[in-house]
């Protein structure tokens, strides 16, 4: 295991080093010149050439750009992700302060979708080709094809326009979390019931599921005891895949119920077009996900040894 | 001469039947189809229809769609405007129609591109292996290491708002997994027989790719474009509804539920229509993509059917 854990985090490292190259070269992206666009920023007058070029100097956009990535590198090693031209804060006090509104929204929504998908994704493989079954390969279509900020847009309607029930927008009480929350578990419940559903036909299909209902035992416990669990198990790859959806989702939702996350920073970023931010925003991201992809990993591996890496 | 031309006679009555032989083919090939596959073929006509009111926009559209008249902001539906009047009494299905240019004409353009790069780049990769596979292989890890949909928004977030941007940052990230599907079925490929039989007869790498290999992986390549179409769609349109994409007055159908959001209390129907219309172009390209993936490949019957 050791072994194992070690070969993969070699593997991570030319990775890690092709996300920072791009990350870093995102910022080429920018139209014009980054240090007038700094110099510029929040001011009435156009900047002196001076201004620009002390700007230059500050930041180090007048030395060779592969010296400028490694001073970049350093500082970001050390979490250092620049400052906000917008707010003057730090870039890693912005993003830390609005982390976890929009963790709790994409954790809401995962657990939301898991229940939903689990018992309708398993209820359609033990019922193969019943109504239960119909049912759900429709909803799965639909919410496959749906846009999460529509779905979140209708729900207002419905549940706060119509009925009144629940609040439209902000963060609060779990009344306020409730209808993003659903948005985004209704949604990625489409692709977990129909994997939950596959994987577990799959498992009755082996051998062993037939051996035990040949020796009597009740359909019920065939299938609590002996099918879900190793049925589960190729689910819990695809929830790391899904959490980084979910994180992207969640940054779009978060717009729709104006809920005070990562992705209200991010727009808010855009349109101010803050650069340090987006960029910052981008890295930390990634950072996140590609971890999670490596512990969801770990945690196949430990499940079931049988997994090899690269498959 | 009398000959010649009983036997030209012959000859056109046996084009004119090898014709009508061919049509009935075609035509029993078509129904034997939509019997098989339903689904598919409902995506596939949706899909068609939605194209072709999309090319034929500005004809069918009763109004203009920028045309601003305050004295009939928000009507509901009704009989002159079957969806709508916005907040600035534009004929919501106008926008609509005209707006399914702007959608659906970008995403198919994003598809477009996307594949071709894949194509080009994993069969480069697959075919001649070596340092070329490692170096493609290599930025196809790193891109797909990304969450896509974030790393769009930030390219596109950087270079700015317009459809243009928006298009580029979803084409820069998703080339990637194309790439890596063309190569794994380019290496499926390579090893068989009538390959090494074309290398055998002394073919040229250029031969072999262009009759051999791209023929023979073209249906699950057809099959990823025409899923992606649906998700790029989806992605398109949640960049346009936060702001970034196609720009005022222009519409478009993301944009469009965004504008909406300011008047879902008073005019629902602002909201409902635009989405639907999403929803029924993502879903077309979604029953014809998952319909030609059973047809092409049963591995996958466990997961749609």
């Amino acid at each position: 295991m050791r072994q194992y854990i070690l070969r993969r985090l070699i593997s991570l490292l030319p990775v890690i080093f092709g996300v920072s190259l791009i990350t870093f070269g995102l910022m080429g992206l920018v139209p014009g010149n980054p240090a007038e666009i700094i110099a510029s920023y929040g001011k009435e007058i156009e900047p002196s050439q001076e201004e620009i070029e002390a700007v230059q100097q500050e930041l180090g956009l007048d030395q060779p750009i592969p010296l400028q990535y490694l001073r970049w590198l350093g500082r970001v090693v050390r979490g250092d992700l620049g400052e906000s031209l917008l707010s003057g804060q730090s870039v890693w006090h912005e993003i830390t302060t609005h982390l976890p509104a929009t963790l709790e929204l994409a954790a809401g929504g995962m657990v939301i979708g898991l229940l939903i998908a689990l018992p309708v994704g398993i209820l359609s493989a033990v019922w193969r080709d019943s109504v239960v079954d119909q049912i759900s390969r429709v909803l799965a279509l639909l919410g496959a094809s749906v846009p999460s900020f529509w779905l979140g847009t209708i729900l207002v309607l419905f549940f706060a326009v119509r009925l009144g029930w629940l609040p439209s927008m902000g963060r609060g009480g779990w009344k306020h979390f409730i209808l993003p929350a659903g948005a985004l578990g209704l949604r990625s419940s489409a692709v977990l019931m129909r994997l939950t559903r596959a994987n577990l036909l799959e498992v009755l299909d082996e051998p062993y599921i037939r051996t035990a209902q040949a020796k009597g035992l009740a359909r019920s416990r065939v299938i609590l005891r002996h099918a879900l669990k190793p049925s589960l198990l190729p689910l819990a790859t695809m929830l790391g895949l899904q959490f980084g959806h979910l994180l992207g989702g969640t940054i779009i939702i978060e717009m729709v119920f104006a809920w005070p996350g990562l992705g209200m920073l991010i727009t808010e970023s855009i349109l101010g077009r803050d650069f340090p931010v987006i960029q910052g925003f981008a890295l930390f991201i990634t950072v996140v996900f590609v971890s999670i992809n490596f512990v969801v990993d770990l945690v196949c591996r430990w499940l079931d040894p049988r997994v090899q890496y690269g498959t | 001469m009398e000959q010649v031309d009983a036997l030209a006679r012959t000859a056109r009555r046996v084009r004119h039947r090898d014709r009508q032989n061919r049509l009935a083919v075609f035509s029993s090939a078509i129904s034997s189809y939509v019997r098989r596959a339903p689904a598919g073929f409902l995506g596939a006509l949706l899909l068609a229809s939605l194209a072709v009111l999309a090319i034929f926009a500005p004809l069918i559209a009763p109004y203009d769609p920028l045309a601003i008249d305050l004295q009939r902001a928000i009507v509901s539906p009704c009989w002159e405007h079957p969806l709508g009047t916005d907040h600035l009494g534009r004929d919501v299905l106008s926008r609509l129609l005209v707006g399914a240019r702007a959608s659906l004409g970008a995403a198919a353009f994003t598809v477009v591109v996307v594949t071709s790069l894949g194509v080009v780049l994993g069969t480069m990769a697959g075919f001649y292996g070596g340092w070329i596979d490692e170096i493609i292989m290599r930025l196809v890890d790193t891109v797909l290491a990304f969450p896509s949909i974030i790393l769009a928004l930030v390219v596109a977030g950087l270079l700015g708002p317009g459809l243009r941007n928006v298009i580029l940052g979803l084409t820069l990230v998703r080339w990637a997994g194309c790439a890596r599907l063309v190569r794994s079925l380019v290496l499926s490929v390579r090893e068989r027989e009538f390959i090494l039989a074309a290398r055998s007869i002394g073919s040229r790498d250029r031969r072999i790719v262009i009759r051999h290999i791209l023929p023979s992986i073209l249906g699950p390549v057809a099959v990823m474009a025409t899923l992606d179409l649906g998700s790029v769609l989806l992605s398109l349109s949640g960049l346009s509804f936060i702001g970034l994409g196609v720009q005022l007055p222009q519409p478009e159908w993301g944009a469009m539920v965004n504008y909406a959001q300011l008047h879902v209390q008073t005019a629902p129907w602002l909201a409902i229509a635009p989405g639907l219309a999403i929803v029924l172009a993502v879903l077309s390209a979604n029953l014809l993509g998952d319909t030609l993936r059973d047809l092409l490949d049963p591995r996958y019957r466990y997961v749609v059917s």
